[in-house]
């Protein structure tokens, strides 16, 4: 079992080890080695259109995340707990972008803001241009979908008789949705938006026909340095964002824990330390 | 009584689709009374409850909590609350956290929510399990957390949705007596929803006894045990025996085969009904001695019950039960004894579909 798993390991994360090594490598050539150097790092640092890439995809996933864990939790939540005419076409609406090639909501999308953004302008009375907006409209119109099916899982599961137990006790809808609701689903929402941040991050197609001259993702600049020729810059950038990802990682299982624990309970009760606490066993039954 | 009623239900009906869950029914529950809604599952009881608690709207009719019509009031409005079926208890919170919601939800101070929660958990007798997880107590605990939850905002009305239905046997009889002597103190009405004949007729002051959306009757335990409304109230309250028949006339009933007894109705003479026979008031008196009215039949099986002794006797179209005490020197009668069986024209009472 073991050197079964060290092959799998070894499979696994060989080229990510040798990705790193060659980051440090002094030679010209990608992978060949030529002495441990930082200039590779440093190179990337003083590449303005490459820190403004890494600026643009965080400013991009951060907004997408947010907007799409809100509007993904609203339409779990309009899908879960209500009926309404034409629920069902939503239903299956809500899961065409998790089904349909990138290449295709990346034309779609190019289309879109190439034929209807006067439109678009004329009615909201703003100046859409191809850029930052338009990645970011693109990716908060996929990412709902994968909100919305994480969130839904979670909600599915949680028993609505707490909601009607809430507002019997004299909560609102919204004060049942902060107080019960949202605990309950938290880890959904959570995993839903690291999800969201993944992907967006992730993304490169249909970053790449939504993106415009003024701004670029990082995945989607990156992607054209390959086809200008290979520097082993793009070994530092590589393993740059294998670290972002490893903190990603972390955060989901810190996630993972919230299961069991976190309350927002509006009543700030000191909270005795649980285990500190008698095991529970069928000996209470006695004092009934 | 002349005060207003607790709850006063009239007309109302509630339609899911093309399902009528509740059919027109009228109903008022006083203050301070312990009212029980009885019936099989999907009798609409159920949706009653939850139509007062504000959970489902009716379709139609009107609801009056005191006075004041709630119809389509939501939930958070009404001054009543409800102990849930398996008892919803938030699993994030900790005991004291979900006796304190319903306080906190109507704008109490965070210390007199707590200091009111703990007084309410002491008083279903939980001190000191204030920061236990609801996964971490009995069934027995969760459903006094429950009990606690509600009450701590004193309400007008307590609804009670099968509230020991997911207890053990000796747990539940120990929860019917706590209940009643809770309700005895508060003073307030508890309206009580159950499948369990026995439990409602031990527990409440008056019982509602419904099917298929309907109310059928209406009464006290005993009314409703002793003088059952229709076939369906006779059968589902206790055990019976039905002795199909048609009325000849006041007193008299034609059984199916043919044999005359005595039983008192008002109905008009060949009225299809039935005789409802009690196992307990049937007596069995050795064949071809009986004076009074008596069918004939032979004891199939003998089932000796500690203080009685429980005869089925099987006649020529149908079997009975026959429930005899267990007394000194009583004789116990054999599998294939001929016997007659005999009763007095008070304890039976004629019921119709």
């Amino acid at each position: 079992m073991g050197v079964h798993a060290g092959v799998v390991f070894a499979f696994f994360y060989a080229p990510i080890g040798i990705l790193i090594i060659f980051s440090f490598s002094g030679d010209r050539i990608v992978g060949q080695w030529g002495g441990f150097t930082l200039d590779w790092y440093r190179e990337f640092w003083n590449n303005d259109q490459l820190t403004n890439s890494i600026t643009v995809s965080l400013q991009v996933a951060l907004i997408a995340t947010v907007a799409s864990v809100v509007l993904g939790t609203l339409s779990a939540l309009a899908l879960e707990r209500f009926r309404f005419r034409g629920r069902r076409v939503f239903d299956a609406l809500l899961y065409l972008p998790i089904i349909i090639p990138d290449v295709t909501m990346g034309i779609m999308m190019l289309v879109f803001f190439a034929e209807g953004i006067d439109v678009v302008d004329s009615l909201l009375g703003i100046s859409l241009a191809k850029g930052i907006t338009t990645i970011t409209l693109s990716h908060i119109a996929f990412c709902i979908s994968f909100v919305s099916v994480v969130v839904r899982a979670r909600l599915s599961g949680m028993d609505s008789r707490l909601e009607e137990a809430a507002m019997d006790l004299y909560a609102t809808r919204w004060q049942t949705f902060r107080y019960v609701t949202l605990p309950q689903i938290l880890p959904g929402v959570a995993g839903g938006g690291l999800l969201a941040l993944t992907l967006s991050l992730d993304d490169v197609v249909i970053s790449q026909f939504t993106s415009g001259p003024g701004a670029t993702t990082l995945p989607v600049y990156v992607f054209s340095l390959i086809r200008k020729g290979v520097t082993p810059m793009i070994n530092s950038v590589s393993v740059v964002m294998f670290l972002a990802s490893l903190v990603l990682i972390a955060a989901m299982l810190g996630v993972d824990r919230l299961r069991s624990t976190g309350s927002n309970v509006p009543s700030a009760v000191p909270r005795g330390d649980l285990s500190a606490e008698p095991a529970v066993g069928g000996h209470e039954r006695g004092d009934t | 009584m002349t005060a207003t009623p607790a709850v006063e239900i009239r007309g109302i009906t509630k339609r899911f689709d093309d399902v009528v869950a509740v059919d027109a029914i009228d109903m008022q529950i006083a203050n301070g009374e312990f009212f029980a809604m009885l019936g099989p599952s999907g009798c609409g009881k159920t949706t009653t409850l939850r139509m007062i608690a504000g959970l489902e709207f009716p379709t139609e009719g009107s609801l009056k909590i005191f006075g004041d019509e709630v119809g389509t009031l939501p939930p958070h409005k009404r001054p009543v609350n409800t102990v849930f079926q398996s008892y919803a208890l938030f699993p994030h919170m900790n005991v004291l956290d979900n006796v304190a919601f319903g306080l906190r939800m109507n704008g109490v101070d965070r210390t007199t929510a707590r200091r009111r929660a703990s007084e309410m958990i002491a008083l279903v007798r939980l001190s000191g399990m204030e920061n236990r997880r609801p996964a971490q107590m009995s069934g027995g605990q969760q459903q006094r957390v429950a009990l606690a939850r509600a009450l701590v905002n004193e309400p007008k009305v307590l609804l009670l949705d099968e509230p020991l239905g997911a207890l053990d046997l000796k747990l539940r009889q120990d929860m019917q007596l706590e209940l009643k002597e809770l309700q005895r103190r508060l003073g307030i009405s508890f309206v009580f929803v159950t499948h369990d004949q026995e439990e409602a007729l031990t527990m409440s002051d008056r019982i509602a006894v419904m099917n298929d959306g309907r109310l059928l009757q209406v009464g006290t335990p005993e009314e409703i045990y002793e003088r059952p409304a229709n076939r369906f109230v006779a059968d589902f309250i206790g055990t019976t025996n039905l002795l199909d028949g048609t009325v000849v006339d006041g007193s008299t009933v034609c059984l199916a085969n043919g044999t005359r007894v005595a039983a008192r109705s008002e109905h008009p003479a060949g009225t299809m009904v039935a005789v409802c026979l009690r196992p307990e008031r049937a007596r069995v008196v050795t064949a071809g001695d009986g004076t009074e009215s008596g069918i004939g039949g032979v004891i199939d099986t003998v089932t000796y019950v500690g203080n009685a002794r429980v005869y089925t006797v099987r006649l020529d179209w149908m079997q009975l039960r026959v429930r005899e005490e267990n007394r000194p020197g009583a004789a116990p009668r054999e599998s294939g004894d001929p016997v007659s069986v005999t009763w007095d024209m008070n304890a039976v009472t004629v019921v119709t579909e």
